[in-house]
This record gives structure tokens, C-alpha cells and sequence, in this order.
């Protein structure tokens, strides 16, 4: 186990807390920016994949894992996006403009769902949003000068000042640009006093309220943010996908973006990224274990929807902490060793409170 | 005379919305907890009448009978198996497991071979069968749906006033801590309280099957139940029926007066403009949390 020695108080504000941090990061990183040479191009795409999903997932985590605000139409957001991209860059606007017209959009249509949210909490917000996702769904398939209908819309390589981005390495590239800027930005807005107020605000209400803490102020702008990363996100997907349709801004992609950052592990910015490999690679790994399978199972449609719920279910039960929670014990485990305890982790269990006080 | 018309068919479908948005306010009430696989229920009940009734033989109402005690003992055996282990953790669990179980059943119904991916016909007795009145022209699809509706909420009404069961369940859903001190057996309640949610989505897939068809989908039409819920007030009974009519008569008269798209997004439109109006609905109290 290694302890800290603290010497001066901004070490704990640090992101990088010590060595070890800076060097697997570094390493990480490097791997990354190897990984065009070091991966086949089917993986490279799939890495792509990664990465976009990875900042919608840093967006829906700051707004459920850490504001404590579920939004069940999420989806909508990035529709948001990739549309207004699609658009833009339609009507001549090169990437970087167009990118900050998508993710101002999406930030816009955030301030204005989350405005009923300053009132409704819960379940009811989740409703909201549900419904929300429901109506751009709907608009984006009837809007058909703009949109282009349920025929969808393509999207050319992204040109950066008068150079298109043609090639997939050239393309991962500004993904992981984008991915690396968008965790550090919101790992220094989770550090600053905004940050610390969103945390509040997940906790308890009524206690942020009493410390002075803007429940309107701050709840607008977590949705702000998350619904801006949403589309920057959608944005890349939509180049990504080179093609867009409404059907791939529905609720089931809304719930998808969910078992996202539950599998990742609500609550750690490691977790949206763990969560976004977890959904690129589990079709993948259905699709490998398909050819070991009988034909009447792997055969059968329901397949995939079958283990997505599965896998949702035993992370509910099992590891309510998601994927990055699984690798704290572990990590912790291999510290402490021998002295690991069962219960270290062990989830306090509360009597039900009735939000119906009377 | 049009719009009497489309009134009655919203009436009609607005009774099997209210019908999923019971289930909801059933659990919601007894838990605090929000199942979104109620939709998914609804189907499963509707493939339980589809195969008594259409692949054994069994007249109509053995296939009711024999879908309805099957979905209960589905939704107790759920309860125990899956919800009561996190009874407790945030609300936000709960909807996750529920989706989670929701996929699940979707999956394993579309992965039964030759049945599960086909759209099938549920032949009751009083399909295809109309009669005139006034004018108007009322299926017997649509009157047996209202009829059972009002049946139903009749039989809940008496249970949860008159019955020591529903009694027991109302203190539960007031004061979970209160009703076990009172030796009220809270968590076998619950289990009960998912058996009874899930008979009446049973009964609602049962009412709705020969109205659309019996398909591995239809469960999603338990999405537009939740603005019923909403609208009616989570927390009411008679709340959620009501709603459910509001929206199915919205539903049917925008698709009707107003251009195209308007339908389907109806029901999401007046439950945002309920929130933003009345966040506790039209029979929901209001209540503020002390401290």
C-alpha cells in the first residue's frame, strides 16, 4: 500500500497524485498513439468507437455519475449533434466551426431540458428526458428539409482548413485529440468548486442548498456540459458513421449510452471510458463466441438483447460499482496483500426512506 | 359524430395505457421503486394467452385464467429472485435492473424458434365484431376493453379498501418502516405487490392483443404508459387510469385534427408540459421533504 507523504496542499489537487499515475498514463497514452501501427484497421475503427462513445460517456457521467441526474434520452443530445455537424458542414463550414456549432447546439437544447429539471427530480426528470429523446427522435424524422427524413443524411471527411481528413488514422487522431481534451477538462472541472458542487448536489439536495450552493444555477449547467460533450460526441459519430439516420439517435441507443456508464461504474471518469470498450467489444465477443454456440441459440435474433440484459442485471446485483469499481478491489487486493478483508468493499445496507414525508 | 368517434377509440386505448400505468403505480406505490419492464410483462401475458389458446387448444377464458396465475407467479418469483436483493439502493438501481430485465425477456421471447420473431393473431371470441349505436359504430374489441378496465379498477378499488391485504399494502406504501414495526411482513408484501402488477399487465396484453397483434415488440407501448403515470400523479390509482385516458384521447384526436407525427409524440408532449405546469400531476400530492 502506498501512502501519500502530503507537503503542500495543491498536492491535493493534483491529477496526477503520484509517479505511478504519470508513468501508466503516459503509457497509456503512448499506447494509444501507437496503436494505428500497432492495430489492424477493423480494430482501429472499433478504437474510434472507443473513443467517441468515451466522451458521450464523460457527458452522461458528469450528469448522472456525478451530478446525480439521470437522463434517459441522451441519445436526443447526440442526434443533436451529429445533425447540426451534418449541416453545417453541408453548407460549407469547415470541422473545427461546425464542431463548435454542434456542441453550442447541444449545449442550448441542454439549458432547455434542464430548466424543467430545476423542478421535477428523479424518476420524473428521468420520465422528461425520455420524452424529450422521444420528440427530437420524432422531429428529426419529420424535419425532412433540413434532416432529410427517415432517409437520413451523409456526412463528408472532416476538413480541417482547407485539408479533408480522408484517412481512418488520420480520423482516430482527432478522436483521441478530442477524448484526451475533453477527460482533462472534465477532470479539472470535477476539481474545481463547480465540480465539488455537483458532487454536493448528487448527495444531498437539501444540504448543497444550505451551503449556499445554486441548485438552478449548477443543475442547468451540469446539463449544459453533459448535453455539449453529447454532441461533440455526436458530431464525431456522425462522421464516424459517415451516414446518419433518426433511428440511431432512438431510446434503445438512449439506453444503450445508460448501460454504458452503469457497466463502466457510476461515479469515476475512468468508468465511462472502461464502459464505452465494454459496449463496443461485447457484440464482438457475441459475434465470436456465435460459431461455438448451437445454431438454435446463436441463430436467434434475441441474442444480443438477451446478454446486454444479463450483463445489466448482474452488474445492478453483483457490482454496483461497475467495471472500475471491480478493478478497485482488485487493485486493492494486490496492495494490501495478504490482508485483503471480504467485507472491505461491502455495500452499507439502509432501511428504505419513504421521499413521501407526511 | 367524428369526434365522439375518436373519442371512444381513445378511450379504449387510453384504458390499456391506464392499465400498464396501474402496474407502475402499483410498484411505485409499494417500493418507491419504477419498473420499466411492465411493457415487457404485458407481452409475456400476451404470449401466455397466445399459447394456451392458440397452440394447446384451451377455450378463451382457461387461456385468461391460466395467463393471468401465470404471470403472477413470473412476478412474484421476480420479486424474490432479482428485486428484493437491492431493495434499498438508489431508486436509479432499481430502473437499470428493471431495463435489464425488460432486454431479457425481449430476448429470450424472440429467441423461442418459429414463434417468437412472427407477428401472431390472438382469435378471442368477440373479434372482428361490431355494433351500432346511435350512429356510432363501437367494436366489441374496444367496449371489451373499456368494460374490463372499469371491472378492474373496481376489484382493486375493493381490495385496497375493504381487503386486510390492501390495507396492509397501503401502510406499506406510506411508511415502509412504520408498517414492520406494525408486524406488517413488508418484504413478502412486496413480492405480492409484483405478482399483482404483473396479472394486471397480463390482463392488459391479454385486452390489447386482438386490438394490434401479438408480437415480441409489443411491449414497447409501455413507454407511453409512463406520461399516464405522470400525467395521473405517480402515486395515484385512479391517477393512472385517468391519465391513461387523457393521453389515449390526446393520442387519438391529434393524429386525427393535426399533421402527421403529432401521434406518436402526443403523449411525450403533454407529460412535459405537465411537468413544467404540474410536476405532481393531476392526483398527486404535494409534498416537501423535511429535514
Amino acid at each position: 500500500m502506498q501512502f501519500i507523504f502530503k507537503t503542500h496542499y495543491n498536492q491535493d489537487i493534483q491529477l496526477a497524485k503520484h509517479r505511478g499515475h504519470v508513468f501508466w498514463y503516459g503509457l497509456l497514452l503512448l499506447l494509444l498513439v501507437l496503436s494505428p501501427v500497432l492495430l489492424e484497421e477493423y480494430w482501429l475503427a472499433q478504437l474510434t468507437f472507443v473513443l467517441i462513445y468515451g466522451i458521450v460517456g464523460l457527458g452522461l457521467m458528469l450528469l448522472a455519475g456525478f451530478t446525480g441526474l439521470f437522463s434517459m434520452g441522451h441519445a436526443a443530445f447526440l442526434g443533436v449533434g451529429a445533425y447540426t455537424q451534418a449541416v453545417c458542414t453541408q453548407a460549407g463550414m469547415s470541422f473545427v466551426p461546425a464542431l463548435i456549432c454542434a456542441t453550442g447546439l447541444s449545449a442550448a437544447v441542454g439549458v432547455l431540458v434542464g430548466l424543467p429539471a430545476l423542478r421535477i427530480k428523479g424518476i420524473y426528470l428521468g420520465i422528461a428526458t425520455l420524452s424529450f429523446g422521444f420528440i427530437v427522435e420524432e422531429v428529426l424524422a419529420r424535419w425532412e428539409s433540413v434532416t432529410g427524413g427517415n432517409a437520413g443524411i451523409h456526412l463528408k471527411a472532416p476538413n480541417l482548413w482547407g485539408h479533408p481528413v480522408n484517412s481512418a488514422e488520420g480520423f482516430y487522431f482527432l478522436c483521441l485529440v478530442l477524448a484526451v481534451v475533453s477527460t482533462l477538462g472534465v477532470l479539472n472541472l470535477l476539481r474545481s468548486p463547480t465540480g465539488r458542487a455537483f458532487v454536493a448536489i448528487r448527495d444531498s439536495e437539501i444540504s448543497a442548498q444550505s451551503m449556499g450552493i445554486h441548485l438552478a444555477y449548477y443543475k442547468t449547467l451540469s446539463f449544459a456540459v453533459s448535453a455539449a460533450l453529447a454532441g461533440l460526441g455526436g458530431a464525431l459519430y456522425g462522421h464516424k458513421m459517415q451516414f446518419i439516420s433518426p433511428d440511431q439517435f432512438s431510446v434503445l441507443q438512449s439506453i444503450d449510452l445508460l448501460l454504458m456508464i452503469v457497466v463502466g461504474g457510476l461515479g469515476s471518469v475512468h468508468g465511462a471510458f472502461l464502459g464505452a470498450l465494454f459496449l463496443i467489444v461485447l457484440p464482438q465477443l457475441i459475434a465470436l463466441t456465435k460459431d461455438s454456440l448451437p445454431d438454435a441459440i446463436a441463430l436467434a435474433p434475441g441474442l444480443q438483447s438477451l446478454v446486454y440484459g444479463v450483463v445489466l442485471i448482474a452488474f445492478v446485483l453483483f457490482e454496483p460499482m461497475g467495471l472500475y469499481g471491480r478493478w478497485l478491489k482488485v487493485r486493492t487486493y494486490l496492495q494490501v496483500f495478504p490482508f485483503y478483508r471480504r467485507g472491505l468493499f461491502k455495500r452499507q445496507k439502509t432501511f428504505q426512506k419513504s421521499e413521501r414525508v407526511r | 359524430m367524428q369526434f365522439i368517434q375518436l373519442v371512444i377509440s381513445g378511450i379504449a386505448q387510453g384504458c390499456i395505457y391506464g392499465l400498464i400505468a396501474l402496474g407502475f403505480v402499483l410498484i411505485y406505490k409499494a417500493t418507491e421503486t419504477v419498473s420499466f419492464a411492465q411493457g415487457e410483462l404485458m407481452m409475456l401475458g400476451a404470449f401466455f394467452g397466445l399459447l394456451v389458446m392458440g397452440f394447446w387448444g384451451y377455450p378463451f377464458w382457461v387461456a385468461v385464467l391460466a395467463s393471468m396465475g401465470a404471470m403472477a407467479a413470473m412476478g412474484y418469483v421476480m420479486e424474490r429472485a432479482v428485486i428484493s436483493p437491492i431493495l434499498g439502493q438508489p431508486a436509479f438501481s432499481v430502473v437499470m435492473l428493471t431495463i435489464g430485465i425488460g432486454y431479457v425477456l425481449r430476448g429470450l421471447v424472440t429467441m423461442i424458434p418459429g414463434i417468437g420473431t412472427d407477428t401472431h393473431v390472438l382469435a378471442v371470441p368477440y373479434k372482428d365484431q361490431t355494433f351500432q349505436w346511435g350512429g356510432l359504430m363501437i367494436n366489441a374489441e374496444q367496449a371489451v376493453v373499456v368494460f374490463v378496465t372499469a371491472l378492474l379498477c373496481l376489484a382493486l378499488f375493493g381490495l385496497f379498501k375493504y381487503s386486510k391485504l390492501g390495507i396492509a399494502m397501503q401502510a406499506m406504501s406510506q411508511n415502509q418502516l412504520a408498517a414492520y414495526y406494525m408486524g406488517i411482513p413488508v418484504k413478502r408484501l412486496n413480492s405480492w405487490v409484483w405478482a399483482l402488477a404483473a396479472t394486471v399487465a397480463a390482463v392488459a396484453g391479454l385486452l390489447l392483443a386482438p386490438i394490434t397483434f401479438v408480437h415480441a415488440n409489443m411491449g414497447f407501448i409501455g413507454l407511453k404508459a409512463f406520461p399516464a403515470a405522470v400525467v395521473g400523479g405517480f402515486g395515484s390509482l385512479p391517477g393512472a387510469i385517468v391519465g391513461g385516458l387523457v393521453i389515449g384521447v390526446v393520442e387519438s384526436l391529434s393524429g386525427f385534427y393535426l399533421p402527421d407525427g403529432f401521434k406518436d409524440t402526443a403523449a411525450y408532449i403533454v407529460v412535459l408540459l405537465m411537468l413544467m405546469i404540474m410536476p405532481n400531476g393531476l392526483f398527486g400530492q404535494v409534498t416537501r421533504k423535511k429535514v
